[in-house]
């Protein structure tokens, strides 16, 4: 019966593609895997909207949105509606074919990464030997898409908001990388589905995720910081920048089009949320032994983003907006470096033998980096007025 | 050491999320259509006719001087005195139109108005999808009783009571004083004698 439960999607699909002749099943096959993705994470997104919004509220003493429905739970049906009908202004000055262009190339790549993550047991939706590699490489695609809204609107926010958000983003695109480049040295594989399965199994209570070593848990929490960046969440939301270039590189979008810049916002906080369960948290295994084969796989996935989705959210209510030089200084200046040592770590722990001395030695080098690069970070420079050198 | 801010910023937002749960008096919105708060004595907003007794026809203190037409910075009072069947004027408003669309809420008819009749709500849910039409609000819509001005600014209202009944004996003394000596002077001390007069030069 469990097995039934937790096979149930992959038995549904299989059951549906068995109706169409042989050579139409491949086609058919894919088209129920996307199909079934994007109203899953349409859904996801749907129930983030209203959970960020009551979420937000709650943390600044509000309630949120509480009159459409049951406690406003059907806000996000309002607001989609609202955006449906909305008129689509296009600036006269516009580029308008990469104007139109510019929604569709940033929901499209993040649509494509969510097919390489597995979000359960057997349920990749394509299975591929570089899939971590296909991630970043169709992730990056965003940072084109987010310049060309910003440069075919004709108007000075969304440029300034498009010029930082490609800034930002490919400051952050090497962390971010780099962090995750320690789950494939251990794994020895860009699979996907491969770096999962090195992560089953318990070590008594405790899984065998990668966040449970040194070098994971160093390397999540950069992975973390990266992808808050990348995916262009507060406090990494300079690109939109409400009260400083009032929404950044979509200033001049409205209606349907504006609805899917922010769809693809919270997609590819999915994706990148999904990434970091798959390389650190284990994916699809359960956190404890019993829960293992009691819950269905998918299940797991999605409480961990779930999880995420919180965190974001938590984060979001907390810090205020970086600046430009503060973003850039902790980019390259304490998450480079850092993801760097990490990656030494990683080296070491893998060739070390297994017992507290490579906990000892990997915990040493990361701590150590933590503390000295963090001391450069939170120093306060001493100010004095400035001495002019050549214009007395 | 880094991070430590962050850490300090995160339990006092998770404090606020889930203090918010169990302690409802951090929630300090009104949910306003269900909930109200009471309204100041001094809050204003659009000016209505005050209105003795329950005729609001018969009872309205107005007598169509005008001077809050003159007065009104942005025009927007208009009044017709009602006139008999032989064209004598009659101390009654026959037309009295607000505009509340352009009226600012400056209180100055309210400041200028020697009767007391004319005074300021505050009665604020006024939208109406008749832009032009619904917010000209006509004698009959503004024609309120006194004791609703009672409700809304209770100690304005009583000092206005009391003033207005002071006048109104003093006003009586002074006609029973003028008919005792001189009984011939019957017109001067007929109009003396309303009790909205006194505040009108009184012929000598």
């Amino acid at each position: 019966m469990q097995e039934i439960l937790d096979q149930l999607f992959v038995l549904l699909k299989a059951w549906l593609v068995g109706f169409f002749p042989l050579p139409w099943q491949p086609l058919v096959s894919i088209l129920i895997s996307v199909a079934a993705l994007i109203l899953v994470f349409a859904l996801l997104f749907a129930v983030a909207t209203i959970l960020e919004r009551k979420g937000l509220g709650r943390i600044q003493n509000r309630y949120g949105p509480n009159r459409v429905g049951p406690c406003g739970f059907f806000q996000p049906i309002a607001d989609g509606l609202k955006m449906l009908i909305k008129e689509d202004i296009v600036p006269s000055g516009a580029d308008r074919v990469v104007h139109f262009l510019a929604p569709i190339a940033l929901v499209a790549p993040v649509l494509l990464a969510f097919s390489v993550l597995p979000y359960g047991r057997n349920m990749a939706p394509i299975d591929l030997d570089a899939g971590i590699v296909v991630f970043f490489a169709v992730g990056a695609g965003t940072e084109l898409a987010v310049f060309m809204a910003g440069w075919s609107s004709r108007n000075k926010y969304s440029l300034l908001g498009a010029m930082r958000a490609i800034a930002q983003m490919i400051s952050y695109e090497v962390p971010l990388i780099l962090s995750s480049v320690t789950v494939i040295m251990i794994v020895g594989s860009l699979r996907p589905i491969q770096i999962v399965e090195a992560q089953a199994g318990y070590q008594g209570w405790l899984p065998a995720w990668h966040v449970f070593t040194p070098w994971g848990l160093a390397g999540f929490l950069l992975f973390a910081i990266a992808a808050t960046a990348e995916s262009n969440r507060s406090p990494f939301d300079m690109p939109e920048g409400e009260s400083e270039i009032v929404a950044g590189y979509f200033v001049e979008y409205s209606g349907f089009k504006f609805a899917l810049f922010f769809m693809g916002e919270y997609f590819g906080m999915f994706a990148i949320s999904g990434l970091a369960i798959t390389l650190f948290l284990g994916g699809w295994h359960a956190p404890l032994p019993f829960l293992e084969k009691s819950i269905p796989s998918y299940v797991w996935f999605f409480v961990k983003l779930f999880g995420f989705i919180a965190m974001f959210i938590w984060l979001r209510g907390t810090l205020p907006r970086l600046r430009v030089d503060q973003l850039m200084n902790f980019a390259w200046k304490f998450v480079l470096p850092m993801t760097l040592l990490n990656i030494l770590a990683a080296g070491l722990w893998r060739f070390l033998p297994a017992g507290a001395t490579r906990w000892l030695v990997c915990l040493v080098i990361l701590l150590g980096a933590f503390l000295a690069l963090g001391r450069s970070m939170v120093a306060r420079r001493k100010w004095s007025p400035r001495k002019y050198r050549f214009a007395e | 050491m880094l991070g430590e801010g962050i850490i300090k910023g995160m339990t006092e937002t998770a404090r606020n999320f889930f203090g918010s749960y169990i302690d409802s008096d951090r929630l300090v919105t009104v949910q306003y259509p269900e909930q109200r708060l009471p309204l100041k004595e001094n809050t204003r907003n659009f000016p209505f006719l005050v209105h003795d007794g329950d005729d609001p026809e018969k009872g309205l203190r107005c007598v169509a001087c005008k001077i809050c037409e003159k007065e009104c910075p942005p025009q927007c009072i208009f009044i017709v005195l009602e006139r008999d069947e032989k064209g004598k004027p009659q101390k009654h408003p026959k037309v009295f139109d607000l505009d509340i669309s352009v009226c600012m809420s400056c209180q100055i008819c309210v400041e200028v108005c020697p009767f007391d009749a004319i005074k300021m709500d505050t009665e604020f849910e006024l939208s109406h999808d008749d832009r032009f039409r619904g917010l000209l609000l006509d004698k009959k819509q503004l024609a309120k009783p006194n004791h609703y001005y009672h409700k809304i600014h209770p100690v304005e209202a009583a000092e206005v009571d009391e003033r207005l009944a002071a006048e109104k004996a003093k006003a009586e003394a002074k006609a029973k004083a003028a008919a005792a000596p001189k009984p011939a002077a019957g017109p001067a001390a007929a109009t003396a004698g309303k009790p909205a007069a006194p505040r009108q030069p009184v012929p000598a």
